[in-house]
């Protein structure tokens, strides 16, 4: 029994060492006083590439700007698109039991975008956008990003609301509130939490996204993601690694809060019952 | 009657958003992109119109026929890796104690939300003539020269299975969170051994979490493009490459054609997965 | 439309949902003040009748009137009644308060008189002081009454109760029966009230509705449909019978006549007419049968007592008939009997609680 626990944990120590190694050599290397380009090797501490990182050196701050506009703008759109469409749809089933055809196909084709190659939907976003004559740089990514943010909204809403109990709309269907008052009274509020993480959830794909904006975006500096890319495959200094750095540390806030947050509302939710 | 009439046409107004964008921006400019790969190449707006099947009757040729072969070998054997390595690690992680879990599916979770860029890029530094990994082995003495481990096959396919592996594993540990384990545990009590007991109830029941997790794997696997350009050193190994080159040399309509084989090998894929009892809500867990 | 129009007339409802019929012309009249009950099976149409009712569904065909106005085509909101959900449907992100003014803030009632109806609504439930809590804070019993108290808050011409007690335990569910009962009298409208519990129904109802597959099966007060089922089915789903299938062997005065069940003649009764050689089945209750050393309502059947039961003060007995008629009896366990198995007894029944319904195998209750 025992010799069966400590070969589990090894394994998974190894996987999860596997998938730390990089990241950590990004990290140690951010902190590398080495001046030289890429390739190099570890020759001592520094703190320099941040101090030139915060001193705007790189032009990552605009790059960083972009992906919060396009993230922001995207996030902001596939969530009413999102949401609504969910809503509507499985509100629009209650009564047959039965999604429409129309409502499955659609959904089918919604959520493909996150279910086949990226390299795909970017050389399709790249020439519909050229045949449409879009040409700015930010509307193009804001247009690609809100098609593929969409089914994450979607999908996390629906999920929701199929859990929901139908005669919670009947009830207020029944004390008289039209189809609008409730979707404003009861379904949105219950919704809420759902369509939090789903926003969350394009905002963090947003801005991760590389290979749909590599072929969206035209001539320029480009989004973080895309600036990253051109760095490191060019292999400029070791500020590109303090930016990475910090990338990695927010991340890691991001996934503590939300660790934080779901104790807390555990801890609440035993509270409640307890009472 | 009046009261349903209403209200359905109050939920079709909530729908159309969706429904317009969806119809743009995902049905058309993907069957925009299948009508491309049917024309040829053209001077002005890089098609000419016509229609033709030139474009799919190179994808004989050996420029293009090796790479896709070769995409779906280092596809294929990724998949396999992902599964010997996510799968039993998602079991073990979902039998772990509470607490230990949730340390654990935090540890998961950074790498995951990591951009993939910067994780390979990691891979990159480390694997250099001069990097980390090569000091360490000469150090030991192990080694004389540094060995060539950037720009080759291996550091592409390395970078594959660890940049997909975490798409395996979750879906495998909700497989496994889900099982109630007194089957398995009656499994034991009639007397089957760990290992058939593991494969012939846990492996079983949890198939639908292991094919969601192939699935997950197999499909973006043979498009990720810039692993190639950061760890294969600009070898065309992999499908996207092939993409990748055919649009920075304006021929559209080839690059079409690729992208609509990439189309149909994915369709193939899931529609193969539903087939043997997948459910596509499994496919998108996050 | 007439003057005397009932309260709410239900006229030929008929429903389909695209699988196959759900409601079969279903009619049925409501006088005000009436606590009827729609009673049968899962399945069996009646849910699908009281969201027709309440609005929240069309019928395919028929029509709704309620207080002389056709609301056929009225929205739920117009139609002034108000539902009281099976799973109460309470509003988790509102708490006790804001649940129960929800109605009235949609009729933008003045804040002054929501607050003071509600606490009324509030008291009339015996939830006063509970306004703050959530619901889920609330025990089951405490959520129904929330329920209640947020439809009765819209003073409604009918309120529509879909199983409202069958989440609840045995205990609590009698208890509410009662405090159902007292809030129908105290408010005095009419209630239509679901259930699949015959006990409930028969307890409570002025009036039940028994239904089978979408149709009506019979009509009455609880009396009448305990003493006098109209068919098979609304014999063996009302209470526990004998039915004993035979045939009409002959038909006296008003209604009396004997049935030939198994070699023995069974003297019964009904309403309806019926000729020699029917086939019938008749349904006796058990606690409708006496046995003794005497012939016992002047009939004259023997019997032999074949197993005793006694269970929490009652007394359950089987006697067989002739040669293989088995029946059940059940008697006061006080009125205990020196009877021991195998003894031979004198057996008999009033007339008028031995009523006979056509047989109809398709129909026999489960």
């Amino acid at each position: 029994m025992k010799k069966k626990r400590i070969g589990s944990t090894l394994f998974l120590t190894l996987v999860l060492l596997f998938l730390y190694l990089p990241i950590v050599v990004v990290i140690v290397y951010s902190f590398n006083d080495n001046p030289a380009r890429i390739p190099l090797q570890f020759t001592g501490w520094t703190t320099r590439w941040y101090e030139e990182l915060f001193a705007g050196k790189g032009g990552y701050g605009s790059a960083l700007v972009l992906s919060l506009q396009v993230a922001l703008w995207s996030v902001l759109s596939s969530v009413v698109i999102g949401t609504l469409g969910a809503v509507g749809m499985v509100q629009a089933t209650l009564r047959s039991g039965k999604g429409s055809r129309g409502d499955n196909l659609m959904e089918s084709i919604a959520i493909l975008p996150i279910m086949i190659p990226e390299i795909i939907l970017g050389l399709a976003f790249m020439v519909i956008f050229d045949a449409l004559g879009i040409k700015g740089n930010t509307i193009r990514l804001v247009l690609a990003h809100t098609t593929f943010c969409i089914p994450y909204v979607f999908l996390s809403v629906k999920s929701r609301m199929v859990s929901m109990d139908t005669a919670l709309f009947d009830a207020a269907r029944d004390l008289g509130a039209t189809q609008r008052r409730i979707l404003r009274d009861i379904t949105l509020p219950l919704c809420a939490p759902a369509i939090l993480s789903g926003a969350f959830l394009a905002f963090a794909m947003s801005m991760d996204d590389f290979v749909i904006s590599f072929f969206v975006y035209g001539v320029g500096e480009g989004t973080l993601p895309l600036k990253i890319y051109s760095s490191v495959k060019t292999g400029v200094s070791l500020r590109v690694n303090a930016l990475c750095t910090l990338m990695i540390l927010a991340v890691f806030l991001l996934v503590a809060m939300n660790q934080y947050l779901q104790a807390v509302r555990a801890k609440k939710e035993r509270m409640l019952q307890k009472a | 009657m009046t009261t349903d009439k209403k209200d359905s046409r109050f939920f079709r107004f909530l729908k159309l958003p969706m429904y317009l964008w969806t119809l743009v921006f995902v049905f058309v400019s993907l069957t925009y992109v299948i009508g491309l790969s049917f024309m040829g190449r053209g001077e002005l707006i890089g098609v000419d119109g016509l229609f033709t099947l030139a474009n799919y009757a190179r994808l004989r040729e050996p420029q293009y026929l090796k790479v896709l072969l070769n995409s779906l070998k280092l596809a294929a054997l990724t998949t396999v890796l992902c599964l010997s390595i996510g799968y039993p690690f998602g079991y073990l992680m979902a039998r772990l104690k509470p607490g230990a879990r949730t340390v654990v599916l935090m540890l998961l979770i950074v790498p995951f939300w990591t951009n993939s860029l910067i994780r390979i890029f990691g891979w990159r530094i480390l694997l250099m003539g001069n990097g980390p990994l090569n000091t360490f082995l000469q150090n030991l003495g192990l080694i004389e020269k540094p060995l060539k481990l950037l720009n080759t096959e291996g550091a592409v396919f390395l970078g594959m299975v660890y940049a997909l592996l975490p798409l395996m594993i979750m879906p495998s540990s909700n497989a496994v969170e889900k099982l109630d384990y007194s089957v398995v545990e009656a499994a034991r009590d009639l007397g089957a051994g760990p290992l058939k007991a593991f494969f012939t109830i846990t492996v079983p029941l949890t198939l639908p979490g292991l094919m969601a997790g192939c699935v997950l794997v197999f499909i973006p696997s043979m498009g990720l493009f810039f692993l190639n350009d950061m760890l294969g050193g600009g070898k065309t190994l992999l499908t996207g490459n092939l993409i990748q080159n055919l649009i920075n040399s304006r021929d559209l309509p080839m690059a079409s054609a690729l992208s609509a084989l990439m189309l149909l090998v994915t369709g193939a894929v899931i529609a193969l997965y539903r087939k043997v009892g997948g459910s596509s809500g499994q496919l998108s867990m996050f | 439309m007439s003057e005397q129009t009932p309260f709410l007339r239900l006229e030929n409802l008929s429903k389909d949902y695209g699988q196959g019929m759900v409601l079969h012309s279903l009619s049925l009249d409501v006088d005000a003040g009436e606590f009827l009950t729609l009673l049968g099976p899962s399945g069996c149409g009646k849910t699908t009748t009281l969201r027709i009712i309440a609005g929240l569904e069309d019928a395919t065909e028929g029509r709704v009137y309620l207080d002389g106005a056709d609301v056929t085509k009225l929205p739920p909101e117009k139609r002034n009644l108000n539902t009281v959900f099976q799973s109460y449907a309470l509003f988790p992100h509102m708490n006790v308060f804001q649940n129960v003014a929800y109605g009235l803030k949609i009729k933008k009632v003045p804040k002054a008189e929501i607050q003071q109806r509600v606490m009324e609504a509030l008291q009339l439930v015996q939830l006063t002081g509970y306004e703050k809590r959530m619901p889920s804070q609330l025990s089951g019993g405490q959520r129904q009454r929330v329920a209640i108290a947020r439809a009765v808050v819209l003073r409604p011409k009918v309120l529509l109760l879909d199983e409202p007690l069958g989440a609840l335990d045995l205990k609590l569910r009698q208890q509410m029966q009662q405090e159902l009962k007292r809030l129908q009298k105290q408010l005095g409208i009419t209630f239509i009230y679901i259930t699949h519990d015959q006990e409930e129904a028969l307890n409570m109802s002025s009036r039940i509705v028994i239904m089978r597959e979408g149709r009506v099966e019979q009509i009455g007060t609880p009396e009448e449909v305990y003493e006098h089922p109209a068919t098979l089915f609304a014999a063996g789903f009302i209470g526990q019978s004998n039915l004993i299938h035979g045939v009409v062997d002959k038909v006296g005065e008003d209604g009396q006549m004997t049935i030939l069940s198994e070699g023995v003649s069974l003297p019964a009764y009904a309403e309806k007419e019926y000729h020699p050689g029917d086939k019938v089945v008749l349904c006796l209750r058990p606690q409708r049968v006496r046995y003794g050393s005497e012939p016992q309502h002047g009939l004259d059947l023997q019997g032999l007592i074949l197993d005793k039961e006694y269970s929490g003060g009652m007394q359950h007995t089987h006697i067989r008939l002739g040669d293989t008629l088995d029946i059940r009896v059940m008697s006061q366990s006080s009125e205990l009997d020196s009877y021991q198995i195998g003894d031979k007894v004198h057996v008999g029944w009033s007339i008028r609680h031995a009523p006979v319904v056509p047989d109809n195998p398709a129909e026999e209750a489960q």
